[in-house]
């Protein structure tokens, strides 16, 4: 079993968001909730209401790693969504 | 210019309306995402991995100073202070909010600017020669046709639910540089026996994951059939092209399957119950359209003049700036200026909202406030007198847009890749980085001489890849960015799909396997060839056994 979080992007701006503590959508991966299992399926529950309640759009459940850094999506496209462009 | 009239002023106008109660109804949840996408990319409004992302377009790639300004503005008020030019002549942003959208294109509509036909399966906005009206080699402007096929197509009924997304360019110098030949459907304009002006009509051509050379189904289309001839086309098209596999649904694999006979079969058939119909245009809206192309009144200016003769003596910079970025102009004592957006090391297409400024105030000055957008994602200051290329120089310099590298190795077409495009598999944007830093040397770039080298970073093409000379290809390998290299590619009037030279190279292995290329060409090129030439004289085998033996 891995440790998943959900994201998604917000609604009215588009901005990567990730699930939170009290079903709430925060731009940094390091105030998301990480969890395994059925709780991942909990957390993916509550993203689908709001993806159903327009307050986000394509909501899925991405991989993670926890390490001294905090949370690490384990996919390049997701650190990108989560960190930034590469480049500037 | 073109300038809008009362019905192009509505219609915007009535879009930009739509678009705002569309965007407020999805906000209020009375859309769901899946009935809101094909209405928010009808205006051009994508979301893509960061934000929503707004392409502008620039129809025929030709901007006004106070458009330039318009641009600079939205960047600064909505986005992140920049805007990137795209490989199709047009702009986008990547940092847009949908809260925003509506006013946005509110704001471009007072500018006569918008975002129709930048996405779906429409005709999009038809790309151009971007040295239309003034090139020393052209036949004809090709830019009137453009704005006729614009008109014609915007709001066409028949054409708003097409199979796939259609792609026109259109040049009318015997010299390619709008890539007709991988267009879905390309016009070049030519003259025939009789001293008559038309178009070579070239269709079925395309990047993607199926590259394909257009081919010739019309040697010689008089202009007033222009539109009857795209409409048969698209007849034909939408009529016949794949419906059911997104893969296959682009205008290419129908000619591909059927082959060009009977594409030009039953095209002429199709065209032989229109032609004479309502779509022959008329002699007069021809010379209507021309008009707004008229040349400028170019004041006096003499050619070659002391001043310019002397600035080259006295400054080498500035010489080699006026070699690599400078072309002959059709009036004499005006010159066209290739502004580089491939600064060392930067990010190709990408400009600051303070640059577009400044961009526009030297439009102004030097070049009848126009500009133009290449599809290599430069920019072009079309009228410059001779005699004001050393001032002009001096400007763009302290902007940091001097680069001399048109064409030359750092030039490079690159796609946003990873960085920024949820398509993506791999960055394209760093591997430019690497291989434009590698080739910081311009003296050296400038002994390589012609290279043109393009990246994608999926095999949706966006990069052109396929008709670089050094084509560079990001795939994801189990999570690892690995890069595919092809060769031999072109996308000009010898156009030509490269080929895969060997296994993918790791990402931070891509600059040493492009200077392992590069050197491979200057030991085996002869006087005046070019890497492509030296490629198609000796073949792949040199250029795979040096990088394949060097790793």
């Amino acid at each position: 079993m891995s440790l998943k979080v959900a994201t998604a992007n917000r609604l009215i701006d588009g901005r990567v968001v990730f699930l939170g503590e009290h079903s709430r959508w925060q731009e940094r991966l390091a105030d998301a909730v990480a969890a395994e299992g059925a709780e991942a399926d909990a957390l993916m529950k509550t993203a689908d209401y709001h993806v159903a309640t327009a307050v986000v759009v394509g909501a899925y459940l991405i991989d993670v790693t926890t390490g001294p850094e905090g949370l690490v999506p384990s996919a390049l496209k997701e650190r990108i969504r989560a960190f930034g462009p590469t480049v500037m | 210019m073109y300038a809008y009239d009362s019905f192009d002023r509505d219609f915007v106008a009535q879009r930009v309306d739509q678009f705002r109660e569309q965007v407020g109804r999805r906000l209020a949840g009375e859309l769901t995402e899946d009935e809101f996408k094909p209405l928010r990319l009808t205006n051009g409004l994508y979301l893509q991995l960061h934000a929503y992302m707004l392409r502008v377009a620039v129809p025929y790639g030709v901007l006004s100073s106070r458009q330039v300004r318009k641009l600079a503005h939205i960047g600064r008020r909505y986005d992140r202070g920049y805007g990137h030019f795209t490989t199709r002549q047009n702009i986008q942003f990547n940092w847009i909010k949908l809260e925003d959208a509506a006013d946005i294109l509110a704001e471009l509509a007072e500018v006569e600017m918008h975002a129709l036909q930048t996405s779906g399966n429409c005709i999009r906005n038809t790309t151009a020669d971007q040295y239309s009206g003034v090139a020393a080699d052209e036949i004809e402007d090709p830019r009137p046709y453009a704005e006729l096929i614009r008109q014609w197509s915007s709001l066409h009924p028949e054409f708003t639910f097409l199979p796939r997304k259609f792609k026109i360019a259109i040049t009318g110098s015997p010299n390619d540089r709008a890539a007709v030949k991988v267009h879905d459907v390309g016009l070049r304009m030519l003259r025939n026996e009789a001293g008559d002006v038309g178009f070579e009509v070239i269709v079925g051509g395309g990047l993607g994951r199926t590259p394909m050379i257009g081919k010739v189904i019309r040697r010689f289309l008089p202009k007033e059939h222009l539109l009857s001839y795209l409409e048969a086309v698209m007849r034909v098209y939408n009529q016949a092209g794949r419906r059911d596999n997104l893969y296959k649904a682009r205008i290419k694999i129908l000619v591909h399957e059927i082959g060009a006979e009977e594409m030009t079969r039953r095209v002429e058939a199709e065209w032989a119950l229109i032609r004479d119909g309502v779509l022959k245009v008329p002699a007069e809206t021809i010379a209507e359209l021309k008009s707004f192309f008229n040349p400028p009144d170019y004041a006096p200016a003499s050619d070659r003049p002391a001043a310019l003769s002397q600035a080259m003596y006295e400054n080498k910079e500035f010489a080699r700036w006026h070699q690599a970025q400078v072309a002959r102009h059709r009036e004499p004592g005006y010159a066209i200026v290739n502004i580089s957006l491939k600064p060392l090391g930067g990010i190709p297409g990408d400009v600051t909202s303070d640059q577009l400024d400044a961009i526009a105030d030297l439009a102004e000055t030097y070049s009848l406030a126009e500009l133009r957008v290449t599809h290599a994602q430069n920019l072009v200051f079309p009228h410059v007198r001779q005699d004001a290329l050393p001032a002009l120089w001096a400007a763009l310099k302290d902007l940091g847009l001097a680069t001399p590298n048109l064409d030359q190795v750092g030039d490079i077409i690159a796609c946003p890749g990873l960085d920024y495009c949820a398509l993506a598999n791999a960055r394209s944007i760093p591997v430019a980085q690497a291989v434009s830093a590698r080739f910081a040397d311009l003296a050296r770039a400038h002994d390589v001489g012609e290279l043109q080298i393009k990246i994608s970073g999926c095999i949706n093409a966006c990069g052109h890849h396929h008709v670089g000379h050094i084509g560079i290809l990001g795939v994801d390998k189990k999570g690892e960015e690995f890069y595919q290299i092809t060769l031999g590619g072109s996308a000009a009037l010898d156009a030509s799909v490269g080929q895969i030279i060997g296994p993918a190279v790791a990402a931070d292995q891509v600059a040493d396997a492009v200077e392992t290329l590069v050197e491979t060409y200057v030991g085996l090129r002869q006087p005046g060839e070019r890497f492509l030439d030296t490629y198609r004289r000796v073949g792949a085998a040199p250029f795979k056994e040096t990088l394949y033996a060097a790793h």
